[in-house]
């Protein structure tokens, strides 16, 4: 108040004009100053952070979009190709830009009809990848669906479709677990890589399995670039420059693409696996391993229906047998077991009787039959297991091991695949690791007709077949570039390698067990061993008939010719109820070997009762599961990743399998067709030796 | 100033070519800009925005020649009218449905809030001149203006238009500031603002309005939306350097990352291509018209005509400091245009009613004696 009385007086006219002015240069300094800090703030935008903000305006103005190199071709042996590239139309999503994830994905289905399941799939995908990785919806589309699609681009925020390549495995199901297939990169490799920016460009894969994951860094390539000015809303204003990209590396592998084919073919409705290798070099000519998948359609992801089909399949088709199936190897492994004996000093000549089995100690063992007299050749030809455990038993097992192990029983090769198991040879030392147990006598039994703890994959048993036949520590090699191995080494003495592959050619040729197996040639013999492997006791089955999983595997080892072997190699087939389900089909990779014209007359005669090719019973396959189970299957696991080290583990878990039936002995069955007794063919009186007049009067001669 | 070249007819050598001459080319470098930001056509912005300069300049030239006691006359009326337009656009928006800002009358779109900016001016000027000097630190001083401000600035706010109601509140305070009114009230006004402020920024604002405040502070914590534009302004700002980056040239506007190129944003469009030196001239020329503005209300013979350019001045600088503040990202996003230079005619008609009136009130300074007291 008094404030108020105090100022009362002044206020006139005259003092508010100076009020007035007063305050309007106030006002007019306080607009100046903010005039000079905006200037102010505009020097320091525009000089101190100009650096700045250009990059920011530059990265604004120009976009830079990878373009996926051309993945290197996998040639066979002579230049054709096992995966290639095909130029088509594809369409992928990238989570993170999309709006309404659903419905977009719904539209594009509709637009592109695809199936219920697919749709489900890619939506599941959708949901579960982080938001840059690009998800495929749909490949190899026509160019009416591509323009279709194009077309309503506008409106679909986060949709690419476009020109690129998708790999092609010209022969499907028979590479696949050999060459593998490719994907797109999940979230832990594009880490793994450093954010390569290259991993989460639609439509680039990579190597998931098999030899596509092994050689990925040379078939990558170098991707190309393309900048382009866009708007804010990404419309392409106009290109700037473009780098084309640079194809990956071809790897030309030692594989023979035909008979790879041929082989995966010929293993027919059977599981297993065909290994053939070539003697000169050490080349794998032939890694085939059935059922398989089709690697062309696991490129986009492998669908929900598409898995649950594999998954359910009792004969795995998601195992890649030749490197992760394990067997026991059976009778297989008796050339290789005389070479121990041969080695030790055992006389070819030296002979044993067979009574329908032999006393080991105080016990007898059973042999599958009764043999009579056996010397080396009989105790080969007719697979006398009484033989076997004489003479194991008399050298002791230990030095069969030796043996085992240096013709590549337990052994890991030098080859370029994601994984190989390498099986077991047994011995004491083993044993005693393992269970904590001593070794038996019944063990040495077991073993010696490769029964028991005896493990091998079929690489295994073609790379030992390899080095019987030639004498020398022949090294397998998977890649043309890989120098061959092995061939300076000399493992048997030529006088023991020509005694053996008469005795194994008589297997075939001769009075021996697998009869059947003779090649269609005149002069082109083919010597091997029978095997037939019990999985389970004989309480439990006969290993014919019954349950398909109890049956025995059956083994055949080969090569030929069988005087100057050029091929050698192996069958497998799981559960095919003794040996007689593998020869034939080591004969007829053979022929069509030495004669493709004739192998592919033998197979498309059976092929037509089969209902097929490979590639067609496992398209009719997936149709019919399809419309059978449709909505009802499984999901597959997020990870492809999953999936195989699923696959893996439960590999190795089937492999020890035969171990449970190897607490005691394993008592024999009876080989394949072992009455061989020789059957009068034309082929008995060309062959070299009489049956009663066995090879080692050959080898004895010194 | 412009006192009499000899050879130049008085009629013209009258006219404050100080300030318009700035102006002119200010308007012709907007329309440039304007041209750049059309993609390198005078269509759809450029010609539009020199033609209604051209138009409005005959308007601000014809209020320059009312005279004084016209105006004086004419204040409450052109008031109450404009508040009665402003009612009427609220009851339109809510017949119609929707709010909207603007009533169209056929031949023109016109938005009746950008009218009260000058208006408000105008009669607080009216109001201080005609209080009797001795109550001027009276209550009454504050209520009545008070009222007189708030009114208008709760129908602009309902509609809703933050930017323009701020510009109302802005111009008023600044009229009752220069009228006399006892400081402390100004400081106490300050200080119940600086307590208002918060409340009214969590429970007047508009969620969208409170984003865009946010992330004034932030404005990298959502790059692309609310912080979109200030971060995509200043790499256009920053981008430009000292010399810009040519006419024609900004890849910011021409690739539409710089949102609203022609009307809020164009001294952003502008500083993209002319740079520093660009921004300085803009700035430069501001410059030069408010000091004109201001040295016009000082010069001004009687308290309504001082009033009148003061608030004037205060009005389109509130215009100028907002609008170039935002793009440089120190102030929200609230909507308002550059004077002169964005593409707009409602704000070119608010700016050339301003420069009109200060016209005209220099008009009014060279035929009155100096020192004459009117009231």
């Amino acid at each position: 108040m008094a404030k108020r009385r105090r100022n009362q007086p002044i206020v006139s006219a005259s003092t508010l004009k100076n009020t007035f002015d007063r305050r309007s240069m106030v006002v007019g300094s306080i607009q100046g100053g903010i005039g000079v800090l905006l200037a102010a703030r505009m020097g320091y935008l525009a000089i101190a952070e100009n650096e700045k903000y250009r990059l920011e305006s530059e990265s604004n103005r120009v976009n830079l979009t990878l373009i996926p190199p051309r993945r290197g071709w996998i040639l066979d042996r002579n230049g054709a190709p096992l995966a290639s590239n095909r130029a088509d139309f594809r369409v992928d999503l990238i989570p993170d830009r999309l709006v309404d994830a659903d419905a977009t994905i719904d539209e594009i289905g509709a637009l592109l009809s695809l199936s219920p399941a697919r749709i489900a799939d890619v939506k599941q995908k959708v949901a579960a990848v982080s938001g840059f990785q690009p998800v495929e919806v749909a490949s190899g589309l026509d160019y009416e669906q591509f323009a279709a699609l194009s077309v309503r681009l506008p409106d679909m925020q986060g949709v690419v479709p476009q020109r690129g390549f998708s790999r092609f495995y010209p022969t499907g199901p028979s590479v696949g677990h050999l060459i593998g297939y490719v994907g797109p990169a999940n979230a832990e490799e594009y880490d793994e890589e450093e954010r390569n920016p290259l991993l989460i460009t639609p439509g680039y894969k990579i190597g998931k399995d098999g030899l596509e994951k092994q050689f990925e860094q040379e078939l990558r390539g170098e991707p190309g670039a393309r900048r382009v000015e866009v708007t804010a809303s990404g419309r392409i204003i106009r290109d700037l420059d473009t780098r084309e990209d640079i194809q990956g590396d071809p790897v030309r592998l030692t594989i023979d693409g035909p008979l790879q084919d041929y082989a995966a073919r010929r293993i027919g409705l059977e599981s297993g696996s065909v290994v053939v290798m070539d003697c000169a070099t050490g080349d794998l000519l032939c890694m085939a391993s059935m059922p398989s998948f089709d690697p062309n359609s696991f490129s986009d992801g492998i669908g929900s229906v598409e898995y649950a089909m594999l998954r359910e399949d009792a004969r795995i088709p998601l195992r890649n047998k030749v490197l992760k199936g394990l067997y026991p190897p059976g009778s297989t492994v008796k050339p290789m077991h005389c070479m121990a004996f041969l080695k030790a000093g055992i006389a070819p000549d030296e002979a044993i009787t067979c009574a329908g089995g032999r006393r080991i100690g105080n016990r007898f063992f059973n042999c599958w039959s009764n043999h009579g007299r056996v010397d080396m050749a009989k105790a080969i030809y007719q697979s006398c297991d009484s033989y076997f455990y004489h003479f194991a038993q008399l050298i002791g097992f230990d030095k069969v091991a030796e043996m085992a192990k240096l013709t590549g029983m337990g052994e890991e090769f030098p080859l370029p695949v994601t994984s190989q198991f390498y099986g077991t040879v047994p011995n004491a030392d083993w044993k005693r690791n393992k269970f904590d147990r001593d070794w038996e006598p019944f063990d040495t039994v077991n073993a010696s007709i490769g029964q028991g703890y005896y493990l091998a994959s079929p690489l295994q048993l073609a790379v030992s077949s390899a080095r019987l036949a030639t004498g020398r520590h022949v090294m397998p090699r998977l890649t043309m570039d890989a120098a061959p191995k092995g061939f300076d080494q000399v493992d048997f003495p030529d006088e023991h390698v020509r005694y053996v592959r008469q005795a194994m050619s008589d297997v075939v040729n001769g009075p021996g067990t697998a009869g059947r197996g003779r090649l269609p040639f005149e002069d082109i013999k083919m010597a091997g061993k029978t095997g037939t492997a019990q999985v389970v006791s004989l309480s439990v089955s006969d290993g014919r008939s019954g349950p398909w999983k109890y049956r025995d595997h059956g083994l055949f080892t080969f090569f030929a010719p069988f005087d100057n072997p050029r091929y050698a190699g192996a069958v497998v087939i799981e559960h095919g109820g003794g040996s007689g389900a593998a020869y034939p089909i080591a004969r007829d990779v053979m022929t069509f070997m030495f004669d493709p014209a004739k192998g592919l007359e033998k197979l498309n005669a059976l092929e037509k009762q089969w209902g097929g090719t490979a590639q067609e019973r496992l398209d009719n396959k997936y149709a019919r599961y399809a419309a059978e189970r449709g909505e009802a299957v499984v999901a597959a696991p997020r990870r492809d990743e999953d999936i195989f080290d699923q696959v893996e583990a439960e590999a190795r878990v089937a492999a020890q399998q035969s171990e449970e039936i190897a607490e005691d002995f394993v008592a024999p069955r009876e080989e394949a067709t072992p009455r061989g007794a020789p059957t009068p063919t034309p082929n008995q009186t060309l062959s070299p030796t009489a049956p009663n007049a066995p090879p080692s009067t050959q080898a004895g001669t010194p | 100033m412009s006192r009499a070249g000899s050879i130049v007819p008085e009629p013209i050598a009258r006219q404050p070519w100080a300030m318009l001459i700035p102006l002119l080319l200010l308007v012709l470098f907007g329309a440039a800009v304007l041209y750049s930001a059309a993609g390198g056509s005078m269509q759809p912005f450029a010609s539009s925005h020199l033609i209604r300069f051209s138009i409005f300049l005959v308007m601000a030239s014809i209020i320059a020649s009312l005279p004084r006691e016209f105006v004086k006359f004419m204040t409450y009326p052109a008031y109450i009218g404009v508040l009665l337009l402003l009612i009427a656009v609220e009851v339109i928006g809510q017949v119609g449905g929707g709010s909207q800002r603007w009533i169209d009358f056929g031949f023109m779109v016109l938005q009746p809030s950008e009218l009260m900016k000058p208006v408000i001016v105008l009669v607080l000027a009216r109001f201080y001149a005609s209080l009797p000097v001795g109550l001027i630190t009276d209550w009454r001083a504050i209520l009545i203006p008070a009222a007189l401000i708030a009114v208008p600035m709760a129908f602009v706010l309902l509609q809703p238009d933050l930017g323009t109601s701020l510009a109302i509140a802005f111009g008023g305070a600044v009229v009752m500031l220069l009228a006399g009114l006892p400081m402390q009230w100004f400081i106490g006004g300050g200080i119940a603002a600086a307590i208002a402020a918060p409340l009214a920024f969590f429970f007047g604002l508009q969620d969208y309005q409170q984003r865009r405040v946010m992330t004034l502070f932030d404005p990298e914590s959502d790059p692309l939306g609310a912080g979109y534009h200030i971060a995509q302004s200043k790499i256009a700002i920053g981008s430009g350097g000292i010399v810009g980056k040519g006419f024609n040239n900004g890849s910011q506007s021409h690739l539409q990352y710089l949102p609203e190129p022609h009307t809020d944003f164009v001294f952003a469009t502008m500083a993209e291509e002319w740079g520093l030196i660009g921004g300085i001239f803009v700035i430069g020329i501001f410059a030069i018209i408010l000091r004109w503005g201001t040295r016009v209300a000082l010069t001004s013979r009687d308290r309504f005509s001082s009033l009148v350019a003061a608030g004037m001045v205060a009005t389109i600088f509130f215009y100028i400091a907002v609008n170039l503040m935002m793009v440089m990202g120190m102030a929200p996003v609230v909507g308002i245009p550059l004077p002169f230079m964005s593409h707009g005619g409602s704000s070119m008609m608010t700016n050339m009613i301003c420069i009109g009136a200060l016209m005209m009130v220099n008009r009014w300074n060279r035929n009155a004696p100096r020192g004459g007291l009117e009231n």
